[in-house]
This record gives C-alpha cells, structure tokens and sequence, in this order.
C-alpha cells in the first residue's frame, strides 16, 4: 500500500518537526510542512496532496485561519480529509467543520499526538472518511440536554452513539463498553431506526447520526 | 412688524441650537408671568409641610409636592435653554425605588435646594423681569423698547435662572471626576485579583505538574538501563501529567481571555457561549465588525455570568440573548423564563459585571421578580475598533 500523502500545517517549528517525524516514523508522506496560510493554501492546490492535518491557528493573523482553510479546501475539493488539530476544542467550530461536508473531517486537541497509536488511527480513519471528534467536544454535548430526536434514544444508545461521534469502528466500541460486536451493531441499528435515517451506505448514516446529535 | 428675522450666524450656538427671536421670547415671558402663582403657591405649601413632616401628614403632602415643584422648575429650565439656545441638563439624583425611597432621594438631593432658592428667585426679580417684557409689549407706545430690549431682558433673566437651576462646569466636572475615581478603584480592585488568581491557578497547577514532568522524566532517564519496564511506566506517567498541566494551561487562557472571542469577536464568542448552555438559548446579535478588546471581553464575561446564572438559578426552559450596536452604544439583554429573584445587591455576579461595565461608562440594570422572568439589560457606549485586524495571539 502507497504511504498516504499529507500536508501537514503548524506554526511551531518544534511542534512541526516532532509532528512530521511522528508521521514519517508511522508510514505517512508529508509532501509539505507550512507554517503560515498562503503556503499552506498552495499546498492544498496540490492534487497529489491526499489529507491534510491543520492547526487552528496561524499567521498571519494568529485566530482561525487554518480552520477557515481547511473548510474551504473542502468546498474546492468535497470530501477531502482534514485533520484539524488545536490547542483549544471548540463545539462552535467542530459544527462547522462537520457541516462542511459529510464525513473526512477530524477536530483534535493538540495533546491528543501525545498517544501516537490513537493519534494515527485518528488520522486513518478521517481519510478513509470517518469523523472524529476529540472526547472533550463529545463530553461537552453529552451535558446538554434538549429536546431532541437525539431523547428518543436509551442511555446504552446514547453511549454507543458518542463513541461513533468519536470516530471508532464497531469493535472499538464493543471493546469500550465491554460488549459483543453484535451487540453494537444492533444498538447502532436501532439508533439509525429511531433517529429516522434513510437506508444508505452504512457510512454515510453513521456521519449523518453524529450530525443529528450535534444538530448541526 | 415682520417676525423674528432670519437666523444670523451670531444666533446659532456651537451646539447646533437656535436661539429664540423676541417673538417666542415674549411669549416665555407671558408664560412666566402665568406661572406666577402656581410657583408661590408650591413655594407656600412645601415649606408648610416641610413644618408638617414632625406630624408625618407632610411627608404625605410632600410626596407630592415635590415632583410638582420639579415640573415648575423643569419647565423654567427647558424656556432657559431656549431663551439662550443651549441645551440645559437636569441635574438630579436618580430615583431608585419605592415611593418612600424616591422621597429620600428627593429630599437629599442638594438639587431640591437649589430648587427651592430657585422659587425665591422666580417669585420676585424673576417675575418683575418677566412682567416688564409683557407689559413693554402691551404698552404699544413702548414697542420700540420692547423690539430692542426683550430679547437682553429675558436673556438675562434666563442667565440666572440657568445659573440656579443647572450646575456649573465646573461641578460637573467634580461630580465626573468623582465617579470616574470610584469606577477606576474598583477596576484596579478587580484586575489586582484577577492577577492573584492567576498567578494561584499557575501555581497550583500547570507549574508543579510540569515539575513532577520533569523529574518523571529525569527518573526515567536514571532507569533506562537497569530497568526498562519502570523506565517505561514513568514516561507514561509523565505523558499524563504534561496532557492534564496542558488541559488547565487551557482553562487558565479561557479565564483570561477566551480563544474564539479573540477569533471571533463579540458575536462569534458569544454564539459558542450559546452552544454549551443545557437551556436553549435564542440569539439576536447585530454587532458590525471589532468593538474595542477591552468592552468585549467585558461584555462577553457579562454574557457568560449571566448565563451561568441562568442555568444554575433560574430553572428556565428558555432565554434569550441580544446585542445590539448602533455606531456608539452597545446594547444588550440577557432574559429568561425561570423564577427570577435575581437582585443586583446579593452575591457577587451581578454587581462584578456592574463595576466592569462601569468602567466604560456602561449602565447594566436587573428586572427579575418572583416568579420571573428576568431581564438583565445594559449599554456601554463604544465606538468599533479602529483596527479591524485581530491582535495577534500565539496558539
């Protein structure tokens, strides 16, 4: 299998360098390594470029630009994986980078790269199309209670359901919450049931739950 | 006779206000004469009942009495202001309450006083001057006098009565200078804690996590040799200590100063603060561009407050959020259904966002009867930021 071909932007030399050996050392190809927006917009101009792991913030302006990139590389190119990373987790710009098009898309605390297997499995999972979403965005809406599709649904549902918002397959949730995979399966499919999703790939129903349940 | 001549530059104030010609002027003067009365009988009355206030039957008459003795004034002031073209302010004391409060104040307040002195004034000197002005102009042999005098005449007249009933520059300026001195005490008071916090927060937290870092990895280090397995558990270790130093690194940033408001702005922070509430929360933000850093993060924390006052006190299944800026005045209203019972006097919320938004010259007021709703609104005026380029703020 050819290495995945990244481009990779963080303005902190340190964090750069560390990132870049952390991706090499796991069989990625960083084809760029930017520090700033216009470099990191010319990077993603390049179609050999296949995901991008960005952080939120950048020069020139020091706020939201990475984020702003990489939801409009998204709009040039739909369905292109982006792995947002950041200092701070925001539920504010986790919906809009999953409102940005279905699946692909990761929003990660920087110090989650410090557990490298999770931090790697997170970034294969974006560009195979999966959402991952950092645990402390997950929590955040766990706290809230609305009325919502989202009430319909059994504690033991809503559990499984912020696991899948997390980005884990059906065994990572079982093994989570110390069940079969079978029995997963079936809560995922009564989730789907309850949350009136159409029949469709099993994939996309899966983002489209998450989005539900962030009711983006 | 032709009426008052075309405006002269000579006529037209600074500020933009028209002095009255001797047409309008007379007529002030006739009005004057008219109130002659009412004003002898007021003056008569009050300092009965102010007698009367050992037998408590005067508080009563004086609860009505003095509005009516501001109405007299009030409206003596307005003619003034015209007379002179300018436009005189209404120096009293804010009422707050209850009748009875409202009383107190009124009575306290040096501005009934100068009231009072007021009425003396405008029973006699005042009243001749008035009286002379109409009689000029009813004398019809004396017209030339009144074509070239009344308009000096009521200025004068309307000097002094300006003299009383406003306070001078100079007053105004003390009363500023007062009230700046208080808001600037308290500003110093809470940024002085504000830094104590901090610099507690760092202390307690990310600083000795990162010690124990260290010595986690120097231990480590030691152990590389002898015995790997221990090496390993004491760089995990360290591993999580670093993640959960970051993690209140972050919280301590958030308290200064949160991320998304400097990303955002005003209306971006505050639409995230919207997104975290358990109570839903309906937004109508109208806020044009970058208002200065200070009265944003000022207000955000009066938004984040008042919201967590919400979701902790109320007991609301809705609220509502609204800002407003129209070019100078930020406008905002927090209000939920809850079971209201805030008061602006109790705990420390409420009268922390008060003295902030004090700083900038802003007002904040609370409505929340038992039973609700509550409404909690304030105006800060500000103009947008000059530079619409956010700060720069490393990650």
């Amino acid at each position: 299998m050819q290495p995945l071909r990244v481009v990779l932007a963080e303005d902190h030399a340190l964090l750069r360098a560390g990132l870049t050996q952390l991706l090499e050392a796991k069989d990625f190809t960083v084809v760029a390594a930017v520090d700033n927006l216009a470099e990191l917009e010319r990077a993603l101009d390049d179609p050999s470029a296949e995901a991008a792991v960005v952080d939120v913030r950048m020069p020139p302006t020091f706020t939201d630009e990475g984020l702003r990139a990489a939801i409009s590389v998204r709009a040039r190119r739909p369905g292109f994986p982006v792995l947002v990373l950041s200092q701070y987790v925001e539920q504010l710009y986790a919906r809009e980078l999953l409102a940005s098009g279905e699946g692909a898309v990761g929003y990660l605390l920087k110090d989650r790269v410090s557990d490298v297997a999770e931090f790697v499995d997170a970034l294969r999972r974006v560009a195979d199309g999966g959402t991952v979403l950092d645990p402390s965005v997950v929590a955040a809406v766990l706290d809230r209670r609305r009325d919502t599709p989202v009430d319909r649904l059994t504690e033991r549902e809503r559990e499984v359901l912020a696991l899948m918002a997390e980005g884990r397959a059906n065994a990572g949730i079982a093994q989570a919450l110390v069940v079969t995979e079978k029995a997963v399966a079936k809560h995922i499919n009564s989730i789907f049931a309850k949350l009136d999703l159409p029949t469709d790939t099993d994939d996309h129903r899966r983002v489209r739950a998450v989005l539900e349940w962030l009711r983006i | 006779m032709s009426s008052s001549p075309a405006v002269r530059p000579d006529d037209v104030r600074p500020d933009g206000a028209v002095r009255s010609g001797r047409w309008a002027v007379t007529g002030y003067a006739l009005l004057q004469v008219l109130l002659f009365v009412p004003i002898v009988v007021t003056f008569v009355l009050v300092a009965v009942s102010s007698v009367l206030v050992v037998v408590w039957v005067g508080i009563l008459l004086l609860a009505g009495l003095l509005p009516a003795m501001r109405g007299l004034a009030g409206l003596h002031r307005s003619m003034a202001g015209r007379i002179l073209g300018t436009s005189l302010p209404a120096p009293y004391l804010p009422l707050t309450g209850g009748p009875l409060a409202d009383l107190r104040t009124r009575a306290s307040d040096p501005m009934t006083w100068r009231d009072l002195l007021w009425m003396l004034w405008a029973m006699t000197f005042g009243f001749v001057v008035s009286l002379l002005a109409v009689v000029l102009f009813l004398g019809v042999v004396t017209l030339p006098i009144w074509w070239y005098g009344v308009i000096p005449l009521l200025r004068g007249r309307a000097a002094v009565d300006r003299a009383i009933l406003t306070t001078g520059r100079t007053e105004r300026l003390e009363q500023r200078v007062e009230a700046l001195t208080a808001s600037r005490a308290v500003v110093v008071d809470h940024s002085a804690a504000e830094l104590r916090r901090i610099e507690r927060d760092l202390h307690d937290g990310p600083q000795a996590r990162l010690a124990a870092v260290s010595l986690s990895l120097g231990l480590a280090d030691d152990l590389f040799e002898s015995d790997p397995e221990a090496a390993r558990r004491l760089i995990n270790e360290a591993r999580g200590t670093s993640s959960t130093a970051l993690g209140e690194l972050r919280d301590v940033v958030r308290g200064i100063h949160p991320p998304v408001l400097a990303d955002r702005g005003l209306a971006g922070a505050v639409s995230a603060l919207a997104l975290d509430m358990a109570v839903p929360v309906e937004l109508a933000l109208d806020v044009p561009g970058r208002l200065p850093a200070p009265v944003e993060s000022a207000v955000y924390f009066a938004v984040a407050e008042c919201l967590a006052n919400t979701a902790k006190h109320s007991g609301a299944a809705n609220s509502w959020v609204s800002l407003q800026h129209d070019g100078s005045v930020l406008r905002g209203r927090i209000g939920d259904d809850g079971r209201g019972g805030a008061d602006l006097r109790k705990g420390t919320g409420l009268p922390g966002i008060a003295a902030r938004l004090a700083a900038f010259d802003g007002t904040l007021s609370v409505s929340s009867p038992p039973g609700g709703p509550t409404v909690v609104t304030w105006e800060v005026p500000c103009s947008p930021s000059a530079s619409s380029s956010p700060r720069t703020m490393r990650s």
